[in-house]
């Protein structure tokens, strides 16, 4: 049984990174506009015209 | 006749007016930037967000553009001294845009505490609870102390962190001599983590982790999305667009014009008052003849005549003509002034008002309580140990934790708010749902709310169909209610009137192919002084000759009859209390078939909505006015339609978005199916304690045990809640 020890601590490891990068995401304000974020996609960055989206 | 001030005069002074106010609303960004957020409703798609972002960012100065769909919200800085003409351009693109009061940093903090809060409870619970299904399954001493050590290290930072909220709370209203669900809530997981830890160190069997992080973490949940629901009606309801005057056009003694804030207008100054603006102070009339509309401020749906000399209040929309004006006070001793220090007072009432949850804590603590300390006594007193006998106390305070309770009352909110919101109705706050449902009379204002705020125009049959595009081209070129309903008539191609002026309290004139158009008031329009006095007709004349006669009617909102009689049905007592003359509100009242009272002031309706409830009633308030606003304070609980005045939106527990009125009855409806759920979740609790309590007070209760019967009572009334939207559609 003591042998599978060291997966304690890699698995800590993960659930830390997961939170680490939750908070980090939030701190980034990319929670702010979820609904933004869906619909920015679909926006045509270097359209040469001046109405932007097609 | 009609204006001294050309039209470029009106439009500079509207720009600078604009350049002040979006100074006044902003603030500085490092050391020569400012920044400044527009609210602008209409925003819904990638295409509006690309069109925006662009034009925005075109404009010199503007450093950065970027739009919030979700909150209907763009932030946009600029360099500093520089004002860019940001609205002019939104509405150029077909958005109608108003600058944000204060950005909201404190909201933001609260909503950022509790998830990062939630995210942390919830990493900890999941963690903690893969080690201990390990020491369920039997795990040797050796490896189940091992196991306790790393719980109790992952175990101590999250409820430091997560259990802030919980604590502050708690210790808040203990230091207030009270108790509140966050007081169990905070012994609970305090002895429970000492217990556990104790038991870590003289590597007992039991360790109650698990419980004690997951009870965090299923609190923070219904907690998170309480204040979310909150956050999302709020935003909403600003969303809406602003109605009141931020600043006014000064003129100064020389002539000259500039823009001053509402705020710092002393008595008096004189002011310019535009066509569509709204009076900001209380003034007096110097020069100018116009009509203004008082349907915000008093209730009445006829537009009043304005002449020099005359009284302006504060919020009257000026309609036909510029107006100048000297004010009377300031703006913090004006209209709008008196009806904010009338609501705080009103408001102060309903403050006595205690939410289900806070009375269930109040009894529910000390019971608890009281039923862990006796088992503490009684355990030792039989077997002389005080280990064993501690133990088992803190297990009760474990089990009888109001995971469920904490969860019962936010989670039926959540459910009922998310179902109002998608039937177009805003909710304020979980309090509210529970005071409409007690509520068993209605008062309802007339202008704006039983009646829609435009009144509806419709032409007597006989007359020429070329005089209804006469009179619709003429309508349109005027803000007056009356021709703007009947511009609203047709469609077709405009007339080119030439000369067209407008004649404050009487009508419109324009030339045409060499004759003289009116249309307006039938004296004036026929123009001879014996005409028969018909109040509520319109007439359009060709020099002199009658060519169409048109009807004024104030049309009912959509769904306001069926929505009384819904209201009656559900056993609800109705009333009109409305600030307009008494013929139009006994012409309705009688239509409905409801009690009414006429020419009622503010106080009085605040008086009135007193007098009810000395009755022993609980009223519901449903108005839009700013004379409403003190009244919607006043009421037990109340309800405002979207196209209400700011000051009564934001007093309003409720805002509902559609046009039907039939959102009263839904929003009750929702209200009193909430309260039962509630009242069910509160006995499946109690229900729960039942069953377990003996369990633990026998000292049979493990940390599987506990485990299981917290997150089962817990997913039980949180699936209760869920059935709302079910058992609301039929």
């Amino acid at each position: 049984m003591s042998d599978f020890f060291f997966l304690i601590p890699i698995a800590l490891g993960l659930g830390l990174i997961g939170l680490g990068a939750f908070l980090w995401a939030l701190k980034d304000r990319q929670y702010d506009d979820l609904d933004g974020a869906a619909a920015r996609i679909l926006m045509d960055d270097d359209a040469p015209d001046d109405d932007g989206v097609r | 006749m009609l204006t001294a001030h050309s039209p470029f005069e009106l439009d500079a002074a509207a720009q600078g007016r604009a350049a002040a106010e979006l100074h006044l609303l902003s603030r500085a960004v490092g050391a020569d930037e400012r920044e400044a957020h527009f609210v602008v409703p209409e925003i819904h798609c990638a295409g509006c967000i690309a069109r925006i972002e662009r034009a925005l960012k075109q404009l010199p100065d503007v450093t950065e553009a970027r739009v919030n769909l979700t909150t209907k919200r763009v932030r946009l800085r600029w360099r500093a001294p520089a004002s860019p003409p940001v609205i002019e351009t939104l509405q150029r693109l077909g958005f109608s845009a108003h600058v944000h009061d204060a950005p909201p940093a404190a909201d933001d903090a609260t909503r950022g505490e509790l998830v990062r809060a939630l995210a942390v409870a919830g990493f900890a619970a999941m963690n903690i609870m893969l080690l201990s299904v390990s020491i369920w399954a039997g795990a040797e001493a050796p490896v189940r102390a091992l196991f306790h050590w790393i719980s109790a290290a992952i175990a101590l930072p999250a409820i430091l962190y997560s259990g802030r909220v919980f604590f502050r709370s708690a210790w808040a209203s203990l230091r207030h001599g009270r108790t509140n669900m966050d007081v169990p809530i905070a012994v609970g997981v305090i002895t429970a983590f000492g217990l556990s830890l104790y038991e870590t160190i003289t590597h007992g069997p039991h360790a109650y982790f698990d419980a004690t992080v997951t009870l965090l973490f299923f609190l923070l949940i219904g907690r998170t999305l309480d204040h979310l629901m909150r956050e999302r009606a709020r935003t909403a309801v600003e969303g809406l667009l602003r109605l009141e005057a931020r600043s006014a056009t000064h003129v100064a003694p020389d002539g000259a014009h500039a823009p001053i804030a509402v705020d710092d207008i002393a008595p008096g100054m004189t002011l310019m008052i535009a066509p569509g603006e709204r009076i900001p102070v209380n003034a007096e009339i110097v020069s100018g003849n116009s009509d203004v509309d008082l349907s915000l401020v008093t209730g009445e749906s006829t537009p009043e005549p304005a002449q020099p000399g005359g009284v302006l209040w504060a919020g009257a929309l000026n309609l036909s003509a510029v107006l100048l004006v000297r004010a009377t006070a300031t703006a913090r001793a004006s209209f709008l002034a008196d009806m904010a220090r009338m609501m705080e007072a009103a408001e102060s009432g309903r403050s006595q008002y205690r939410r289900i949850a806070d009375r269930a804590a109040r009894l529910y603590a000390p019971v608890v309580h009281l039923a862990a300390f006796l088992t503490l006594i009684a355990w030792w007193a039989a077997s002389g140990d005080p280990h064993k006998a501690i133990t088992i106390a803190i297990a009760v305070l474990i089990i009888t934790c109001p995971c469920a309770l904490g969860l019962a009352v936010p989670m039926v909110h959540v459910a009922a708010a998310r179902w109002l919101f998608a039937q177009g109705v805003m909710l304020k706050d979980g309090g509210a749902l529970e005071r409409l449902a007690e509520t068993d009379s209605v008062v309802f204002d007339k202008t704006g709310t039983l009646t829609l705020a435009a009144p509806q125009a419709s032409m007597v049959a006989g007359a020429d169909p070329s005089a209804l595009l006469c009179a619709a081209a003429l309508g349109a070129r005027s803000l007056h209610p009356y021709a703007r309903a009947i511009a609203r008539l047709t469609e077709g191609a405009p007339m080119a009137f030439e000369c067209v002026r407008e004649e404050p309290g009487a009508g419109i004139e324009g030339m045409l192919e060499g004759a003289c158009y009116r249309l307006g008031r039938p004296a004036w329009t026929q123009m001879s002084a014996d005409a028969p006095a018909d109040e509520d007709a319109v007439l359009l004349t060709r020099d002199g000759e009658i060519c169409a006669r048109f009807v004024i009617t104030h049309t009912l909102r959509p769904g306001a009859a069926e929505a009384v009689a819904a209201l009656k049905g559900a056993g609800f007592q109705i009333e009109i209390v409305s600030g307009d003359h008494a013929r139009p509100v006994t012409a309705l009242a009688s239509a409905l078939g409801v009690p009414h009272a006429a020419r009622i002031t503010p106080a009085g309706k605040v008086a009135h909505i007193a007098r009810r409830t000395e009755e022993g009633r609980k009223v519901l308030m449903v108005g839009d006015g700013l004379n409403d606003a003190p009244a919607l304070m006043a009421a037990h609980a109340s309800i405002a339609p979207a196209s209400a005045a700011d000051v009564g939106r934001n007093a309003a527990d409720f805002v509902f978005l559609r046009p039907s009125l039939m959102a009263v009855p839904e929003a009750v409806l929702t209200a009193r199916r909430a309260a039962t759920l509630v009242r069910q979740n509160m006995a499946l609790a109690v229900l729960y304690n039942l069953i377990a309590v003996p369990i633990a007070i026998a000292g049979q209760v493990t940390p599987l045990i506990a485990a299981i019967a917290m997150s089962g009572s817990s997913v039980i009334v949180v699936a209760n809640a869920m059935r709302i939207g079910r058992s609301a559609s039929p």
